[in-house]
């Protein structure tokens, strides 16, 4: 991996369920993130994909610290963010920055834009407090926001614009690193291009590393280096987007890429889909061995047993599964 | 704390006069407000009765000389709400007692706020075995008769405060004797409005905690106070506010039960409550005693309620534009 900005080193997110009156016992445990391996070279536009619920969201926030990591180590820059929360690690936590889901949410509906993207910029002193407005105008342009709107508040614009705000926030304090949680599954189709496309140009303009989470891999497609495939709080496939798409490996993989609608409806008519059987089993109790087995055609009593580890497979292909030599 | 509105524009590509101002939530709260015209008129009514309180002393007749020739007198010119059995003007009496009423409303819902807010948002914020341990003592309190809980705590006092009055005589503050009584009702009070309250900041901190702008603050590295206040708290005040402004009537209410019961303040000072109390045992003969203290009241009780209500509407966010 040519000069690698973030590195996840088994990764684990996990959650105990307290059940009882009074008296509260621990009944079990939701391995949401359980164990990811990951790394991120500088400028490069990582997607992560997979099924809801597979645990792609607690990474994005356990990344983040936003939620604590049961174990494992993030690295940012050779500074391990995990442990604990001295002055130099926090400093260090804000060289990573969030897109979230929700525009709707992820706005104090109580700030002007101004005093949203003005915010970050006094409490961390980054610029002497009189260049701060022309430092906000500067990230709104940047956005694509005209500065003329810094007094407005976030239900004075619709949804792509606020998605945009939230963009300029996430990039106020020249973070290296984004992560893009589902930026587009709240906005109209027409919109999401817009949105997609003033990523891909910030990450070029801006030298940026991006993490964008999706469950749709077209999208993903459309904006990735690399894509990473989650099940269950693991990662079953990482390669390069092209590979990934064109020949996808691990059997969860295709299932995948079998589900994207082509525009061309005499293809659409003749593509055949792999469908999944049963549902994504629950992360409190996950199946044996390989997670993905009772789910899976290819499945062997072998699955049933070992937990695949991701192997490199070839060129910068990693695939979680035990028969990949065989399939 | 730093200015979060833009002072130095970049005057080459922005002036101030090109600046597209934004409405607030509060602000479109305020227009939806005043087309509310009950709560308008509760508003200018609340105003009217608290200055006329409030400026009694410059036109008001003295509420405590005695006029023993004119006992009982019926509303007229001169005492246009009459007199009652010491001959003190009713008029005086009456906003004199709205004085007390009112401060009390305000002073022990102020009170309540101040410790509910506080309370609730300690436990929903930290959450875990301190929200358990903070909410089950609410939960007890709860489960206390309120009214008996109010008259235990008068009669306990009521020692320590006198105490306090006959020190206020004798170092030469006559004229605030009396003060202790009131005091006392604004503690006790305040102390059994506050459990409500904090339930419900103590809910919304719950709520809010979770959501993303929250997240987006924790990872921008803000500081847990300026989370707390600058973020959380102001997206919670709208519920506050309404349950401040429907917490001083009931206030108001208690207080007029407590004078009622005779724990209230003492002669010669008055409360709404305590002239209510005294009208109504002559109601039969002398009318005047309980019509006109129990119709001010009653019209404020009426108008905070109206402009709690329209608090409501105004501000709750189901109703308002996305």
């Amino acid at each position: 991996m040519p000069d690698p900005i973030l590195q996840l080193t088994d990764v684990k997110t996990h959650f105990p369920i307290h059940e009882g009156f009074l008296v509260k016992r621990q009944t079990g445990t939701v391995k949401a993130v359980d164990g990811v391996n990951l790394t991120l070279a500088r400028g490069e536009v990582l997607g992560l994909v997979g099924e809801s619920g597979c645990g792609k969201s607690t990474l994005a926030r356990t990344i983040l610290q936003l939620v604590p990591t049961t174990g494992g180590t993030i690295v940012l820059e050779g500074k391990n963010l995990t442990a604990g929360s001295s002055a130099e690690i926090l400093d260090a936590r804000r060289n990573l920055q969030m897109v979230f889901q929700d525009p709707y949410a992820s706005l104090n509906p109580r700030m002007t834009v101004y005093a949203m993207l003005a915010e970050p910029l006094l409490v961390h002193k980054v610029c002497p407090s009189a260049e701060v407005p022309a430092r906000v105008a500067e990230l709104m342009t940047l956005v694509g926001l005209a500065p003329r709107f810094m007094q407005k508040y976030p239900h004075e614009f619709s949804g792509g614009q606020r998605q945009r705000i939230a963009i300029a926030r996430a990039l106020a304090l020249q973070p290296r690193v984004i992560i893009a949680d589902e930026p587009v599954s709240a906005l109209d189709v027409s919109i999401q291009a817009q949105i997609l496309n003033l990523l891909a140009s910030l990450v070029k303009k801006m030298g940026l590393s991006l993490i964008f989470i999706a469950h749709d891999l077209s999208v993903v497609k459309h904006i990735s280096d690399r894509i990473a495939v989650m099940y269950l709080g693991k990662i079953v496939e990482l390669g390069s987007a092209v590979e990934v798409i064109e020949r996808p490996r691990h059997p969860y993989t295709r299932a995948l890429i079998s589900a994207i609608p082509t525009p061309n409806p005499d293809v659409e008519r003749a593509r055949q889909r792999i469908v999944l059987a049963g549902d994504p089993p629950s992360p409190v109790n996950p199946p044996s061995g390989c997670t993905f087995h009772p789910r899976c055609a290819y499945a062997q009593e072998k699955c049933k047993t070992s937990v695949p580890p991701l192997v490199k497979i070839d060129d910068g292909r990693e695939v979680a599964c035990v028969r990949i030599g065989e399939i | 704390m730093v200015s979060l509105s833009p002072k130095n524009l970049p005057a080459a590509d922005l002036s101030a006069d090109q600046l597209e101002q934004g409405h607030s939530l509060w602000q479109d709260a305020w227009h939806r407000l005043r087309k509310n015209k009950v709560a308008v008129i509760g508003a200018c009514l609340l105003i009217v009765l608290g200055l006329s309180c409030a400026l009694a002393p410059f036109f008001a007749q003295s509420y405590y000389e005695n006029n023993l020739e004119l006992t009982y007198a019926p509303p007229s010119a001169d005492h246009w709400f009459g007199t009652d059995q010491l001959g003190r003007d009713l008029l005086a009496r009456v906003l004199y007692g709205g004085r007390i009423s009112i401060m009390v409303g305000l002073v022990a819902s102020f009170v309540a706020l101040v410790i509910g807010v506080s309370y609730g948002a300690i436990a929903g914020f930290f959450g875990g075995k301190t929200d358990m341990v903070m909410m089950r003592i609410v939960d007890i309190l709860y489960a206390l008769p309120f009214t008996i809980f109010v008259i235990l705590l008068m009669v306990f006092l009521k020692d320590p405060m006198q105490a306090f009055d006959t020190w206020l005589g004798q170092h030469g503050m006559k004229q605030a004797q009396g003060v202790g009584k009131i005091i006392l009702l604004f503690a006790t009070i305040g102390a059994v409005e506050w459990l409500t309250m904090a339930r419900i900041v103590r809910a919304q901190i719950m709520s809010v905690k979770r959501m993303e702008f929250i997240e987006a603050a924790r990872s921008l590295g803000y500081g847990r106070s300026r989370i707390i206040f600058r973020h959380m708290v102001p997206n919670i005040l709208g519920p506050v506010i309404v349950y401040t402004t429907l917490t001083i009537p009931s206030v108001m209410l208690l207080e007029a039960f407590l004078s009622f019961l005779g724990l209230g303040v003492d002669d010669p000072m008055s409360s709404w409550g305590k002239l209510i109390k005294d009208g109504s045992e002559k109601m039969e003969e002398y009318w005047w005693l309980l019509v006109f203290p129990g119709t001010l009241f009653s019209l404020t009780l009426f108008s905070l309620n109206f402009l709690g209500d329209g608090l409501r509407d105004a501000l709750d966010v189901r109703s308002s534009k996305d």
